[in-house]
């Protein structure tokens, strides 16, 4: 029986397997940042160990930096001790630190794919549940806690049981207007926010192959949003073309060694997976959350289903849900006034989304009373934007072009949405209180939030282009 | 890792579906660089208002209930990656944690940390909440040795299922780390033989 794509990579990555214990899977590359390394480096400490393979770890700061006046020290002094400590263990344990100030900084799950770091057949690992991302590129990659990221430190290696497999198909065209957001939303919708659990999701089909490798990096980044643990699109001709030219790409000879490697990781014809799943683009509309975990979420025009549709003993969470986002049982979220708009977050804050965002905003300007922030997702990111003139943009359209970071996605540093207030957001996480205490936050494509910005309330925004 | 014994506790019951880590430990509490002390903000926004005074109506705020044993409705952990919430639990004082079905990275988490997630079916975990509700003071034995969790009024079981190798960790309080460098022979030949000489 042939193998499916997340079997291929994971056996070649085992370093040792025994009955009755998980795996011991080789890491080949490890991200890390300020906020899940500094109790992992202590714990190295205290074992009196080196990092193992400091050469195949990458850190940078992002979740807790500031996305305003990046160049001075942050004013918040537990976050400034957060960052230092990064600093202070990179070099102490010989780690490269793309930190702040650094031409590469920025939220992990974008920098390495803009670094080519993220290769397509490796094992890669990150403190961060969104880890997710680089699967787009055809790797295993994973969010691991801290205790874990101390493993890796210790060993390059993980001990890990192999997943169960699930295949995801969508086929077909999507609308104009509807994008890689709106797919994974939509999915979520579908199976729930626990329904990928326990699985490694492939996604495949003609809608998925169609995106470029940013909307694929979005598809991958929401995969844990439905419980999954992570990810992945077979790479293709739209992969290859992506890394070429890398920093960190393979280059020469490598380069064409890895390519001949790279075109076998597909998962066969006659491969089993645990469970597939398969869904029509044309089905797909610009997709909003109106609760409080991202599989609640539907179509703009339709109607949030009534509690009682609900199975009887999630009731009580979902009218909790409902209570704090202010809405009510089967009306339409269309139409709701909006106070904030967030477009960023590992989710949706690379080049092709603020471009495609500046090509929908140009020459209009932001509705009143609207707060419009937009924080890229790097610093390359950042200077792409500027030398595009896509900085002007937004200015003129009274948006607010921030530096890189997390920022508002999880409200960690000054980025929060007040109280009570709407914010409709490209991020990936609408729990309570994620984008700051009692924040309401309405997941949604970058086009969607743009339109947000423009009407000051939630449109459809088919009908604006 | 301290070593996990048999537990004999009451509960505190926090029936409420898919609680995620934002939940469990606010990302604002995330700045701290040591693994102790999150257990004072275990809950914060459900357990504080915004003034810091505590809600009456949240569970841990509530002297009827007390022990070592949270159990909560499905999907618990789900969300982010943060062991912080794994720590907010164990330095609050939790041992265990019982639902009908626990996120994985959290499942992980809480299973290096020395928390034990107990996942029991649906009907098992609503007798639970009965009992709970029914006498605050309701006691539940969790062996981990024989894989049970046992209501004691009633003496009804539920044999839980949990990874032999991870069970073996927790019982002697050895951890991963050390189980992976006795191989570390192993990893280096790894190293050597694998094909991906264009991986860094
Ligand atoms: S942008 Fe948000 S989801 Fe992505 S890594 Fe940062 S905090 Fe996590």
């Amino acid at each position: 029986m042939g193998k499916t794509l997340v079997e291929k990579i994971w056996d070649a990555h085992v370093v040792k397997r025994a009955e009755g214990f998980p795996d011991i899977l080789y890491i080949d590359t490890h991200l890390i940042h300020e906020v899940t390394s500094p109790q992992a480096f202590d714990g190295l400490r205290k074992r009196g160990l080196p990092v193992f393979r400091p050469n195949q770890t990458v850190a940078t700061a992002d979740h807790n930096v500031p996305t305003l006046d990046q160049h001075l020290p942050i004013k918040e002094e537990l976050s400034r001790y957060q960052v230092d400590m990064l600093t202070k263990n990179t070099s102490e344990f010989g780690i490269e630190l793309y930190g702040l100030g650094h031409p590469y900084q920025g939220i992990v799950h974008v920098i390495g794919p803009e670094l080519g770091i993220t290769l397509p057949g490796k094992t890669m690992v990150c403190g961060d549940s969104h880890t997710s991302t680089h699967g787009a590129f055809g790797a295993i990659a994973f969010g691991i806690g801290t205790s874990q990221v101390e493993q890796v430190f210790a060993t390059q290696c993980l001990l890990q049981s192999k997943p169960k497999t699930m295949k995801i198909e969508v086929n077909g065209e999507l609308q104009k207007g509807v994008g890689a957001k709106d797919i994974i939303l939509y999915v979520i919708s579908k199976t729930t926010a626990a329904g990928g659990t326990g699985y490694f999701v492939e996604f495949a089909g003609s809608a998925i192959r169609s995106l470029s490798m940013e909307g694929r990096m979005t598809v991958c980044n929401m995969s844990i949003e439905m419980g999954a643990r992570g990810g992945l699109i077979a790479p293709d001709e739209t992969t290859f073309e992506y890394i070429k030219g890398r920093e960190f790409a393979p280059k020469g000879e490598k380069w064409e060694e890895a390519l001949a490697y790279w075109k076998t990781l597909y998962s066969d014809e006659d491969a089993e997976f645990d469970a597939v799943l398969t869904f029509d683009a044309a089905d797909i509309q610009p997709m909003i959350t109106y609760g409080t975990n991202p599989g609640m979420g539907i179509g703009v025009k339709q109607f949030i289903p009534t509690t009682a549709t609900q199975p009887e003993s999630e009731q009580p969470s979902y009218q909790k849900a409902l209570d704090y986002m202010g809405f009510a049982d089967g009306e339409q979220v269309l139409g709701k006034p909006v106070d904030y708009v967030f477009i960023g977050s590992c989710t949706n804050s690379r080049i092709e989304d603020l471009r495609q965002v500046a090509a929908f905003v140009s020459g209009k300007q932001k509705a009143e009373g609207v707060e419009v922030w937009i924080v890229p997702g790097s610093k390359q990111v950042e200077a792409q934007a500027k030398a595009e003139g896509i900085d002007k943009v937004f200015e003129a359209a009274g948006f607010q072009l921030r530096e890189p970071g997390c920022s508002a996605c999880l409200g960690m540093n000054e980025d929060k949405i007040p109280a009570g207030k709407y914010c409709v957001s490209t991020s990936n996480r609408n729990f309570e209180g994620r984008q700051g205490p009692n924040a309401r936050t309405m997941l949604v494509s970058p086009l969607t939030a743009a339109a947000a910005a423009i009407t000051g309330k939630v449109v459809d925004v088919r009908e604006l282009i | 890792m301290k070593k996990f014994e048999k537990l004999t506790s009451s509960v505190v019951p926090l029936p409420i579906e898919n609680i995620d880590t934002d939940q469990i430990i606010p990302a604002r509490f995330l700045k701290a660089t040591t693994r102790e002390g999150f257990g004072d903000n275990l809950f914060r926004d459900w357990r504080y208002d915004s003034n810091n005074q505590p809600k009456a109506d949240f569970v841990l705020n509530d002297p009827k209930f007390s022990g070592q044993i949270l159990v909560a409705g499905k999907n618990f952990g789900c969300g982010s990656s943060r062991e912080h919430a794994a720590w907010a639990i164990d330095d609050y004082g939790f041992k265990v944690v019982v639902s009908s079905f626990f996120a994985d990275i959290f499942k992980g988490n809480a299973l290096n940390n020395g928390v034990l997630p107990i996942t029991v079916s649906e009907e098992f975990l609503e007798k639970i909440f009965a009992q709970v509700f029914a006498d605050n003071n309701a006691q539940l034995v969790v062996d981990l040795e024989a894989q049970t969790l046992t209501i004691a009024a009633t003496g009804e079981s539920f044999e839980f299922e949990i990874n032999p190798y991870k069970k073996s960790c927790l019982i002697n309080g050895y951890d991963d780390i050390d189980f992976i460098l006795s191989h570390k022979a192993e990893i280096e030949n790894f190293e050597q033989t694998r094909p991906f000489s264009f991986y860094r």
